[in-house]
């Protein structure tokens, strides 16, 4: 909302010099955000002057100019600019007379843009100013001459000081005003407020127009006839609760809008069409309340208020023929519908410039049903943006009556006598307000005056009952509808600064979950290792969640935003991969070579061939039962929290004494043990296969046995595609399994400290298969001597039979009780030797 | 058996001359022990004349067990303090010939990073867990109950419309990305048993733009007690400790009036500190009240009997306020150099 100050001074006293930041400052005090402020960035001098005479001279760039002299100062007195009384001026347009009073802009001055004047040399002259149009001036779009000030109905004198004269001396403040604020849409409301931060006198500018004549019941047989029948009312609530009319015939459609009321529409970001027009939208800007004009002449019959038929069609003042729903409120006359009520009105009852009668609509409509209209036909209007916050259901004959007083002053019509009033908004119900209870919620000490007056003063009326206040709301405040609401009240009239500062004790607490302190621990320790965190957005396409959230190709399904920002990723992840590697893709445009990065969150998994959501949601203001709370929550797919990883380029660059050494599918392993570490579960790796991988360089991840995620390569026709170097190393795991299966607490194994014995084993095997099956053998068989086994050497080629291999393995034996012999440690290891032979066809390397 | 010698001092004193120049001649301790071999070994001829005493008559033993005795010990002892000479000067050559540049050496060290939103988040953890809040959390992919109804956002209320909500296809089905992190505060008093004392992070998402101060995806944290007898007072109260931990001890707190749906009074927060980069002033940094009547009775815990308050703040703007981040976008791109500023502390 944007507040012209000159406006709001009329309902409320500003003190003088009261700047637009003062301003801004008082309403924000009191809830009104601080957004902007408005000026017309004008510098003068910028007179009225008068055109003596001009010869027009044509150009060789067939432009016809006009060589003027202007009268811009009185006779025998010098310009405001310190000239000659008449300067000369060049000038484009040609829409002016000898005589016209017009706008000049002499040097020294200013124009929005900004644009200084200065005398200057063109065609020929030194033209010692300008002579403005209305948008030069910031009033408007009409560029197609200059402004002629007898065309707003102006006749002041030569020199007369023009930006005060048009009002461009204005400016306005705005406001953001949230949405249970209806009221602060105008600047009725505004001057309440403004009133409410200072204490200034207000003055309701509702009141200032007694609703002129005596409102008839609009069935009797003067009036004119309106009736409401909606057969469908939305949530039980009738779509018009108020409707009031007026009349007013004989206008002059020729009339202009005069200055200051374009002036402050400007500001308020309105811009002028025609006197009746402006005239509609300005009361509405200053009460509230929207109004629609009809031409009087294009009504058939009386207005009934209904609800649509479904396939009906209008065609609204845009010029847009639209296709009704059975919930659109429409405005009707005999012949059907001539407006969407509160949104839009229709072309065939639009006011035009030949129109001289006119009927003016103040009326009340259900905000719901405002809203929805709005949405649907997608009309977020002036009008609407009111209705759906709540309209001062009182304020409309008021309004009515405003509009007749404007369209009578200024365009010279003449008000019937009586309009129509229907009114059927239910009165307002007193709340109950405890004593203490303001003070109980807020923590301020208030007295029992303290909660009066302020209520009192927002337009309450207050009832002192036995143990509290009954307080009924002000018609123009909707939103006050429990005891809660009043407490605000009391509490922002008071001042927020007023609420003391008390730390409140939260009963002993645990500290972070294990999953959060387990979370926290794998990602300091992937970073500690190097690697760099990084948050990608979750959105992918079809194709990408296709790839790499399905290990074997098989469909799966996937998370799709409705409206999605980017319509190529409207999915949601069922992988951190595709994100890593656009991450990747990134930094290697940037440079960056050598990545090691990694990310921690959730993947959306939803099961194929499953709906998910609930066609309908509970009520919002009671507990559902366990089994509609149970219903929710299985119809929210499974998001669990992954950890991704990406290696590319060197992991260690080259350095003196030392080559580069490349990442690969083991750092891509190394990742996840630290993963795994940092979680205390112990992994286990094993060849695996997942499509977007290298066939022969993928491990399947298990913790306790149970499968968590991949490590290894990505597929090298993948990475070519992504334009990635052939070799890059990824990782996922499923965190939260992997904390699910990993040991809550450590069992503590005495520690040895009798001598150990070292020896090393070869063994030969053949080249498939995996070291891990061979150790776990030598393990199991070398039993509980054996205190650690590490695999050294995985050697093949000369000496060994074609397709085998030999694996050393170093083991260190110890016993708990005694100092081993070095027969009873080679004991167990050829007892090793022999299960690995038995499970493997593994020999003894002599 | 070699021939027995004769012992005379000049046969002494000529043994043990020899043996003291072979020694000082010694330049390391290969060449000592060589020199040791040959004239204090069983063939040396000190060795022999000792060897020798055994048939030296009775009378005579005492005076030339002495001559020959203190020969050797003259020898040893010249021995001795030759090979400490010779060990020490090795010892300064090998530590000589093992210095290295400092400045050149290879390293194994990489400096990782965490993502300073994380770690924001964690040290806001840190100060709620230290109050003794527990940390909740919820689903992204939230039904739109838990974002909407249950937080008193009416179905039609142009609130709801405002949140800028990315729905989940079919929007029938009624899923949201959460538009914010306060279906946490339904989910924490639907889970819990008052009093309640919970701060909830994570990711929320709306459907802003791309650019330097917008994000479609980013971080809120919330907070919620609800307890008996708490008031406007405890929520400043609590607000203040936070930005003094966050901020140090000169930040301070205002509450402006505004309004949310599920908070009833409601306030925007700001937040003053003297260091922000353009001078001291108040910054709009998130939204706050006492929790709306309907939101408790959502969640089936009685107004009449328990009050509450929450509150609402967005990480990334924290980020930029405390550690002058100028750009957004920077946050969410992923450039490994934007993380690696930060390193393991924010």
């Amino acid at each position: 909302m944007r507040v012209p100050l000159s406006w709001l001074a009329e309902y409320v006293d500003l003190p003088p010099g009261t700047s637009l930041d003062d301003v801004h400052a008082a309403l924000v005090r009191v809830g009104l955000e601080e957004e902007d402020v408005h000026t017309f960035d004008l510098q003068g001098p910028i007179v009225v002057g008068e055109v003596l005479e001009f010869v027009e001279e044509p150009q060789s760039n067939g432009k016809t100019i006009r060589w003027c002299q202007v009268r811009v100062a009185p006779e025998g007195e010098p310009a405001a600019d310190g000239g000659d009384a008449v300067h000369g001026i060049v000038c484009g347009a040609r829409n002016f007379l000898v005589g016209d009073k017009v706008v000049v802009t002499l040097p020294g001055s200013v124009l929005p843009g900004p644009f200084p004047i200065a005398a200057r040399k063109t065609y020929g002259h030194v033209s010692d100013g300008m002579i403005a149009s209305a948008k030069e001036l910031g009033l408007g779009e009409d560029h197609d001459g200059i402004l002629r000030l007898s065309t707003l109905g102006i006749d002041a004198p030569v020199g007369t000081d023009a930006i005060a004269l048009l009002g461009l001396d204005d400016a306005a403040v705005e406001i953001n005003v949230t949405p249970d604020r209806g009221y602060a849409f105008s600047i009725r409301g505004v001057a309440r407020e403004y009133a409410h931060a200072t204490g200034a006198v207000y003055r309701d500018p509702a009141a200032q127009v007694a609703a002129a004549t005596v409102p008839m019941d609009p069935g009797s047989a003067d009036a004119f006839p309106v009736a409401v029948r909606d057969e469908a009312p939305i949530r039980g609530r009738v779509g018009a609760s108020v409707f009031a009319t007026r009349i007013v015939r004989g206008i002059d459609p020729t009339r202009p809008t005069p200055a200051w009321m374009v002036a402050r529409l400007k500001l308020a970001g309105i811009r002028s069409l025609s006197l009746p027009v402006d005239i509609t939208n300005y009361v509405m800007l200053e009460l509230g309340q929207p109004i629609h004009g009809y031409d009087l002449d294009a009504l058939r019959g009386g207005i009934v208020v209904r609800r649509a038929t479904a396939g009906e069609t209008l065609e609204t003042l845009d010029g847009k023929v639209r296709t009704l729903h059975a919930e659109d409120l429409l405005i009707t006359d005999d012949r059907g519908p001539i407006g969407l009520a509160g949104v839009m009105g229709g072309a065939t009852t639009e006011i035009g410039e030949a129109t001289t009668n006119v009927l003016i609509e103040a009326a009340n409509f259900d905000p719901v049903s405002i809203a929805r209209t709005a949405r649907r036909h997608k009309l977020p209007s002036e009008a609407s943006k009111r209705f759906e916050r709540g309209v001062d259901p009182a304020v409309a004959g008021a309004a009515a009556a405003r509009v007749a007083q404007l369209l009578v002053d200024l365009a010279g019509g003449t008000a019937d006598e009586t309009g129509s009033l229907l009114h059927e908004a239910p009165a307002r119900e007193a709340i109950r307000l405890p004593d203490g209870f303001v003070t109980g919620l807020i923590g301020v000490e208030y007295t029992a005056d303290e909660v009066h007056d302020a209520l009192a003063e927002i337009g309450g009326a207050v009832t002192r009952v036995d143990g509290g206040f009954d307080v009924v709301p002000p018609s123009w405040r909707p939103d006050l509808t429990a005891n809660v609401d009043l407490a605000e009240e009391v509490a922002r009239l008071l001042g927020y600064d007023r609420i003391p500062s008390v730390l409140p004790v939260a009963p002993p607490g645990r500290g972070l979950t294990r999953s959060q302190r387990v979370r926290r621990g794998v990602a300091d320790a992937l970073a500690a290792a190097g690697a760099t965190e990084v948050l990608a957005f979750p959105f992918v396409s079809e194709a990408e969640n296709a790839v790499y959230g399905s290990p074997d190709g098989s469909p799966v399904a996937g998370v799709r935003l409705a409206n999605a920002l980017d319509a190529t990723v409207p999915f949601l992840r069922r992988s951190l991969i595709p994100g890593l590697i656009g991450v990747a893709r990134r930094n290697l445009s940037r440079g960056f070579t050598d990545l090691d990065v990694y990310e921690l969150g959730l993947v959306f998994l939803p099961e194929a061939g499953r709906a998910y959501g609930t066609a309908e949601l509970p009520i919002g203001w009671e507990r559902p039962s366990e089994a509609v709370l149970d219903e929710l929550n299985d119809g929210i797919p499974a998001q669990p929290r992954h950890v991704g990883v990406l290696l590319a380029g060197d992991l260690q660059h080259k350095q003196p004494g030392r080559a580069a050494e490349p990442a690969g599918i083991a750092d891509a392993l190394d990742a996840v043990r630290r993963i795994a570490h940092a979680a205390g579960a112990e992994v286990e790796f094993a060849q695996g296969s997942h499509q977007a991988m290298h066939p022969g360089r993928t491990a399947e991840v298990r913790v306790a046995g149970q499968f968590v995620g991949y490590a290894g390569e990505l597929h090298p026709k993948l990475t070519a595609e992504a334009d990635l170097p052939r070799v890059v190393a990824v990782a996922e795991v499923d965190l939260d399994a992997i904390i699910a299966l990993a040991s809550d607490a450590v069992e503590a194994r005495p520690i040895g400290t009798l001598p150990a014995a070292t020896q090393d084993l070869s063994l030969v095997v053949g080249a498939e298969v995996p070291a891990a099956v061979v150790a776990a053998a030598v393990r199991e068989g070398a039993g509980e001597l054996l205190e650690q086994l590490q695999l050294v050497d995985d050697y093949r080629g000369q000496g060994l039979p074609e397709g085998s291999k030999s694996l050393t393995f170093a083991l260190r034996f110890r016993a708990g009780d005694r100092t081993l012999t070095a027969a009873e440690a080679s004991d167990a290891k050829m007892a090793g030797a022999a299960l690995a032979a038995e499970r493997t066809g593994a020999a003894i390397r002599e | 058996m070699s021939e027995p010698l004769q012992i005379t001092e000049p046969a002494v004193a000529a043994a043990v001359d020899a043996a003291l120049a072979a020694i000082a001649a010694a330049g390391d301790s290969a060449a000592l022990k060589a020199v040791r071999a040959e004239h204090t070994g069983e063939k040396s001829t000190l060795a022999r004349l000792n060897a020798s005493l055994r048939d030296v008559p009775n009378d005579q033993k005492a005076a030339l067990g002495k001559l020959v005795g203190g020969a050797r010990g003259r020898v040893n002892q010249a021995f001795a303090a030759r090979e400490a000479e010779i060990l020490e000067a090795e010892a300064e050559a090998q530590l000589a010939a093992e210095a290295v540049d400092v400045t050149a050496l290879p390293s194994r060290f990489t400096a990782g990073a965490r993502h300073p939103l994380a770690l924001l988040q964690d040290r806001v953890c840190d100060v709620f867990t230290g109050m003794g809040w527990e940390i909740a959390e919820g689903p992204e992919v939230e039904s739109e109950w838990f974002n909407f109804d249950a937080l008193n956002f009416d179905a039609d209320h142009p609130a709801r419309a405002m949140q800028d909500t990315f729905f989940v296809d079919p929007p029938e089905a009624h899923l949201v990305m959460r538009t914010h992190t306060s279906p946490v505060q339904v989910r924490s008093m639907l889970e819990r048993e008052v009093p309640i004392y919970v701060l909830a992070p994570g990711r929320v998402y709306r459907t802003d733009e791309f650019d330097a101060t917008h994000l479609p995806v980013f971080m809120q944290f919330e907070g919620l007690a609800v307890d008996k007898g708490l008031t406007m007072a405890h929520l400043r109260g609590t607000l203040d400790h936070f930005v003094k931990s966050i901020f140090g001890d000169e930040a301070k707190v205002r509450l402006r009036p505004s309004f949310f749906p599920f908070t009833e009074p409601s306030a925007e927060l700001d937040f003053w500190h003297p260091t922000f980069k353009d001078g001291p002033r108040w910054i709009e940094w998130g939204g706050c009240g006492m929790v709306h009547p309907n939101v408790l009775r959502a969640a089936g815990i009685d107004p009449e009997v328990h009050t509450g308050f929450a509150f609402g703040m967005g990480i990334e703007r924290g980020l930029m306020l405390r550690n002058d981040v100028q750009d957004m976008r920077d946050m969410a791109e992923g450039d490994i150099r934007f993380s690696q500023q930060f390193g393991m502390v924010v």
